[in-house]
């Protein structure tokens, strides 16, 4: 061993003792484990208790903005009647193919156009011309082409999701150090075991990204497409309710909605921690 | 002849010509330059910065073509890298999702072995860079001397027939640096392997070579070999090795 393995494991040299009693002690492990939670969520309860509050006081209307607990009892009432619940299923039903769409499409073609230069320069001002093009602005291209059914709803979900994944994944190939790339090749690896052994599995945090990213605008964009021509989904739930003025409704399907997204988010980051965990930190 | 199938890891370098173009102007690095490495030396190439060492050494591991001239390995004339020659790096580069034990073995996969194989014949070499304890280890959690290590044990476990090291300890601190000097000298003592060094640091050089190639600072100036006849294993504080580290400074005019 050389001189540099000796600094291992020194942090922890010396015995901290509390001689004060039980309760600062409790006080001490409450605080520890409240602490990292209160900077995490501190904002969002701060915010749940001022709405609740202002609206039981009188501060904002409560017609517009109900009380939480209005919220929280429609939509326990929607899901427990089962009402809700075929909204729940169609709306993830129709972000989930477009969703599964633009991974099958904009992971191969990211991986593929990342590596030929040709090809990426080639389609770069394009891709970003309808990147910047609002999938919202299209929707009504979408359905002329495709009429006012399902197709067009996946379409524009698959629309805006696909050039998430598709750039990150460009971005992830495209970042690959070329050092490593140099190294496999002095050990005989060829263009496809580059790929296999060094390109792939450098890309898959980029990839990460843009999956979560996808993922989230899957489920908000459930909003503008259920908006037209659908009679259930959350989103058609949403302007349903305003429309109908069933206000805690309403907010009831956007809380729903904002909860599938920290769902579909929670269950990325696990796969990704799972796939990645050499990137993660100690 | 049964003598040139016994030869292995010998390199020749014959009337080797290469010129970089930067921004615009031709510059020369290397003008009919010719070599021969026996089998089973240690060769330090020692030199300016900027002098070409890199290059050279590029050359040989077939990641650089030359514009004139040829290698052969052995009396083969080999072009493009070719597995009876492993490159060590300044830096590591390592697989940062590959554990220690795999990053070792990755070379190895590389020719067609089952991980489980791989693994087997590479615990041997992390044994030999006594990185014992660290097999599952990722390359985040090592420091710079360990990272090291596992990139020279990943060399060593395809038995290359020659060792090609641009500046391997370079980046490593001196303490570090030293115990890896010794390391890689118990380690070249024991493996049967021709090795090329790029180094800067000329006590390193007299410590691990045979033979010193010290390429000109001025364009149009020789390259000069130096034989180093010191016993082995070396003393830095023997009185041969410093006059031998005294006469070559004296080369570099810094005397
Ligand atoms: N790909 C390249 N293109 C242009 N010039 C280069 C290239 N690689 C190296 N050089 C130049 O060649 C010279 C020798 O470089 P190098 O072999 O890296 O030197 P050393 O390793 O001895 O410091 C330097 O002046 C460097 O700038
Ligand atoms: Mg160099």
């Amino acid at each position: 061993m050389s001189y540099e393995d000796i600094h291992h494991g020194r942090a922890y040299g010396i015995g901290v003792s509390h001689p004060e009693g039980h309760a600062s002690r409790w006080l001490a492990q409450t605080a520890a484990v409240a602490a990292p939670i209160l900077s995490r969520y501190g904002l969002v309860i701060g915010f749940l208790v001022f709405w609740q509050v202002s609206t039981n006081v009188g501060w904002i209307n409560a017609s517009v903005f109900p009380p939480l607990d209005q919220i929280i009892g429609a939509l326990w009432k929607g899901i427990s009647s089962g009402a809700l619940i075929d909204d729940i299923a169609i709306s993830l039903q129709r972000s989930g193919i477009a969703f599964l769409a633009a991974v099958a499409l904009g992971i191969p073609l990211g991986l593929f156009m990342g590596q030929v230069r040709a090809i990426e320069q080639a389609l770069d001002p394009l891709l970003q011309f309808f990147r910047q093009t609002s999938a919202l602005a299209l929707y009504p291209v979408f359905i002329l082409l495709l009429g006012l059914g399902e197709a067009s709803k996946v379409f524009v979900i698959f629309w805006a999701t696909l050039f998430p994944i598709l750039l990150s994944t460009i971005g992830g190939v495209k970042e690959v150090d070329a050092k490593l790339i140099e190294m496999a090749r002095t050990y005989g690896a060829g263009s496809l075991a580059i790929f296999r052994r060094v390109v792939l599995p450098a890309s898959v945090p980029a990839i990460f990204v843009g999956l979560r990213l996808s993922a989230t605008t899957a489920l908000l964009l459930l909003i503008a497409a259920e908006m037209i021509g659908a009679n259930k989904g959350i989103g058609f739930q949403v302007m349903n309710a305003q429309y109908n003025f069933q206000i805690p409704l309403m907010f009831a399907a956007i809380l729903l909605l904002a909860l599938m997204g920290l769902a579909a988010n929670a269950a990325l980051v696990l796969l990704q921690r799972k796939l990645c965990r050499w990137a993660l930190p100690q | 002849m049964t003598l040139s199938n016994s030869i292995r890891g010998e390199v020749t370098v014959r009337h080797l010509s290469k010129t970089f173009t930067l921004n615009g102007q031709p510059l020369p690095i290397l003008k009919d330059f010719n070599l021969t490495i026996r089998s089973g030396e240690s060769l330090a190439i020692v030199g300016a910065s900027g002098s070409g060492k890199t290059t050279l050494l590029r050359i040989l591991a077939g990641l650089e073509e030359a514009d004139g001239g040829d290698v052969l390995i052995d009396g083969r004339r080999v072009r493009g890298v070719g597995t009876e020659r492993a490159v060590i790096f300044q830096e590591p580069r390592l697989l940062p999702w590959l554990t220690v034990i795999d990053n070792i073995g990755f070379g190895l996969e590389t020719r067609g072995l089952s991980r489980d194989d791989a693994r087997l014949v590479a615990q041997r070499y992390v044994d030999l860079v006594g990185l014992n304890g660290f097999e599952i280890a990722y390359p985040r959690q090592l420091s710079g001397g360990m990272a090291q290590r596992v990139g020279i044990a990943r060399a060593l476990a395809v038995q290359p027939e020659i060792l090609l090291l641009d500046e391997p300890l370079g980046a490593l601190d001196a303490m570090t640096k030293i115990g890896m000097q010794q390391e890689l000298a118990r380690i070249w003592k024991d493996e049967d392997v021709t090795t090329v060094l790029v180094t800067h640091d000329l006590e390193e050089a007299i410590f691990l070579a045979d033979r010193i190639l010290i390429l000109p600072r001025e364009k149009g100036g020789e390259p000069r070999l130096i034989d180093i006849d010191l016993p082995r294993p070396r003393d830095r504080s023997a009185p041969g090795f410093v006059r031998q580290r005294e006469e070559l400074l004296g080369l570099f005019g810094l005397h």
